[in-house]
């Protein structure tokens, strides 16, 4: 689309600076390594490629929180969000998870979504300690404001870790934000932060070459399937 | 008594179906096992329905009144079994005496549960309304509660390590990736639940020293068969599988009640009943269909119905003794474990599974070779209303 480059200077927020991501990988149940590495902007058009179908689910939410992640990648991709990062989960090159989140400010992380492209093998909690760990030991902040659309993800981040509520509002509009502070997440993360550093060359090779997708039919099947993993 | 034979079985697929009543299921899995058994137009006499909790999640009761006018069978008998856990085989046990009796001569046995349509945690705590009110549940025990403290005892007592359970988690999700019926497909490894450091994600303790992978899901689903005097079969198309022997025994309602928590007394009581009954012994059985809810459940009870003794069933499962090939095959369907427990169903699914078993028509990945003669055990509570079947192929 053409773009006026005078009013897109106005147009584009302020980004702060943004440590990477550094890779790492997950041994899942099933004995297959899931890399978690972070996107570039321009991997979005093809990530879009799998949250797509995924708007069209209504178990357990997926579809709202495919929506909105469908936005906030797009906000990124165009530059309408400031200090955004997404972080990836793949095995055997396939994409099998997202999540994202931005800077708020420099001390206040805000998480936006976390989204399981397949499902029973705990990906979705994998994702979001990576991305937990990545606001709190890499962009050093001193807290994440997070809250759940779905009863999965309530159970998964408010009492798992567990969060602290709050009455602060949500830039996703919903109920107030809960609080992962410093003090939360280096308690919990024995339990629920795993991984290993650094990702083997061929691992890592493998899921920098080429980001794979699973078929719109499987993704549905794996997610709404009968199995209901 | 007359002996009864099941001439046709059904079974849907256990998992999560959003899509389907309880209803629906019941039907569905009915509508398989009357076209199985080639009864054409006939009807049959009475229809015995297992269930255990449609009066609390779905806020329907009397289901088997609505299932035998939902399936055109009227006038015939009909009522619902509620059993807890073992309501399935509660409902076999039924329709079974009933045949047996000589009052009936065709009996509709389905089994089945909605339970995916609330949360786990309500899941949960609907399954507890079977603990004792005052005893148990007003404490907040749950059914993985108690499991997880009757597996610290068993295992201090006779040795059972975690590498046991696992082992039992591995072959009967295996299992269930074979089994078209089963809920859960995915094969699981020793590595992502147990060696590696991520197994602590992958893997969490539910109630120690159990974890995720030790439970069964929770499923919906139905499975339903039908009976009738094995003196009136006529030329049939499918070997008939008798119904040689059952058992059924009850224990204290509380564990703590028992003098021996880890002795599940009802379970050995209800299987030598079934052994007697049939005039067989354990080393006859060719494939068993235990009531693993729990991996630590499959362990003891096949020390307690007499494959193993006391303290060498987790032993033998790490050994690959109760593998398919193994020298007694225990849930190749996936047990409760893979294929899934939607409570009411489960009873009735384990007497489907020995029956295609025994008519020795699954795949080559799960058919136990030449079986002939097939056990099963539905565990109520915790383990205080316990039924065991003897099968036999005729």
């Amino acid at each position: 689309m053409p773009i006026d480059m005078e009013l897109e200077q106005v147009l584009r927020p302020h980004q702060y600076e943004m440590k990477p991501y550094p890779p790492k990988v997950i041994t899942l149940a099933n004995g297959k390594k899931m890399v978690v590495r972070q996107a570039v902007r321009e991997d979005v058009p093809e990530i879009l490629k799998s949250v797509h179908p995924c708007l069209f689910i209504d178990r357990d939410y997926y579809d709202i929180v495919s929506a909105r992640l469908y936005g906030e990648l797009l906000a990124w991709y165009r530059y309408r969000v400031k200090s955004e990062y997404c972080l990836m989960g793949q095995v055997d090159g396939y994409l099998v998870g997202v999540v994202n989140g931005r800077m708020e400010t420099d001390q206040v992380g805000m998480s936006y979504h976390t989204l399981a492209i397949d499902r029973g093998l705990r990906i979705g909690s994998h994702l979001f300690a990576a991305k937990m760990e990545y606001h709190l030991e890499y962009l050093n902040q001193e807290e994440v404001l997070i809250v759940a659309e779905s009863p999965i993800g309530f159970r998964r981040w408010m009492i798992e870790y567990p969060l602290e509520p709050t009455t602060i509002p949500h830039e996703l509009g919903g109920g107030d934000s809960w609080r992962l502070t410093r003090q939360i997440y280096f308690a919990a993360k024995p339990r629920l932060v795993v991984g290993e550093r650094p990702v083997p060359q061929e691992l890592l090779d493998e899921a920098e070459a080429d980001i794979k997708f699973a078929d719109e039919d499987t993704i549905r099947e794996r997610i709404a399937g009968l199995k209901g993993r | 008594m007359r002996d009864v034979a099941i001439i046709g079985v059904g079974m849907i697929q256990f998992g999560r179906r959003d899509e389907d009543s309880l209803m629906d299921m019941l039907a569905n899995a009915s509508l398989k096992a009357l076209d199985d058994a080639g009864l054409g137009d006939k009807s049959v006499d009475a229809v015995v329905v297992g269930n255990m909790g449609s009066g609390i999640i779905q806020h329907q009761t009397a289901v088997a009144s609505s299932l035998v006018d939902r399936l055109s069978l009227l006038p015939a008998a009909a009522e619902t079994v509620e059993n807890g856990p073992a309501s399935g085989g509660s409902a076999v046990k039924n329709g079974l005496l009933a045949v047996a009796s000589g009052y009936y001569d065709t009996v509709l046995v389905v089994g089945g549960e909605k339970m995916r349509e609330v949360t786990g945690w309500r899941a949960t705590d609907f399954v507890a309304t079977m603990t004792h009110p005052l005893a148990e549940y007003i404490y907040g025990v749950t059914l993985p509660g108690m499991a997880g403290m009757f597996a610290r005892l068993y295992m201090e007592k006779y040795g059972i390590t975690r590498e046991m359970l696992v082992a039992v988690a591995i072959k009967n999700q295996e299992m269930g990736g074979h089994n078209p019926f089963a809920h859960v497909e995915m094969a699981i490894t020793k590595e992502g639940i147990y060696d590696d450091p991520a197994s602590i994600v992958n893997n969490p303790v539910v109630a120690d020293p159990l974890h995720l992978y030790d439970a069964c899901p929770v499923s919906d689903g139905a499975a339903a068969l039908i009976l009738c005097p094995l003196e009136k079969i006529k030329n049939p198309t499918k070997p008939p599988v008798v119904i040689a022997g059952f058992g059924q025994a009850t224990d204290t309602q509380t564990l703590q009640e028992r003098e021996d928590p880890t002795d599940l007394k009802a379970v050995t009581l209800a299987a030598q009943k079934a052994f007697e009954m049939a005039k067989l012994k354990p080393s006859d059985i060719h494939v068993a269909e235990l009531h693993d809810a729990f991996t630590i459940l499959e362990i003891a009870e096949s020390e307690h119905v007499g494959f193993f003794k006391k303290g060498e069933g987790g032993k033998a499962a790490l050994a690959g003794k109760t593998k398919l090939g193994g020298q007694i095959p225990i849930n190749v369907s996936g047990g409760l474990k893979a294929r899934g427990h939607p409570v009411g169903a489960t009873g009735v699914a384990q007497v489907v599974d020995i029956v295609y078993q025994l008519r020795h028509e699954l795949s080559k990945d799960r058919q136990v070779k030449n079986a002939q003669n097939g056990l099963t055990v539905n565990f109520g509570g915790f383990g205080n209303n316990v039924l065991a079947f003897v099968l036999r192929r005729v």
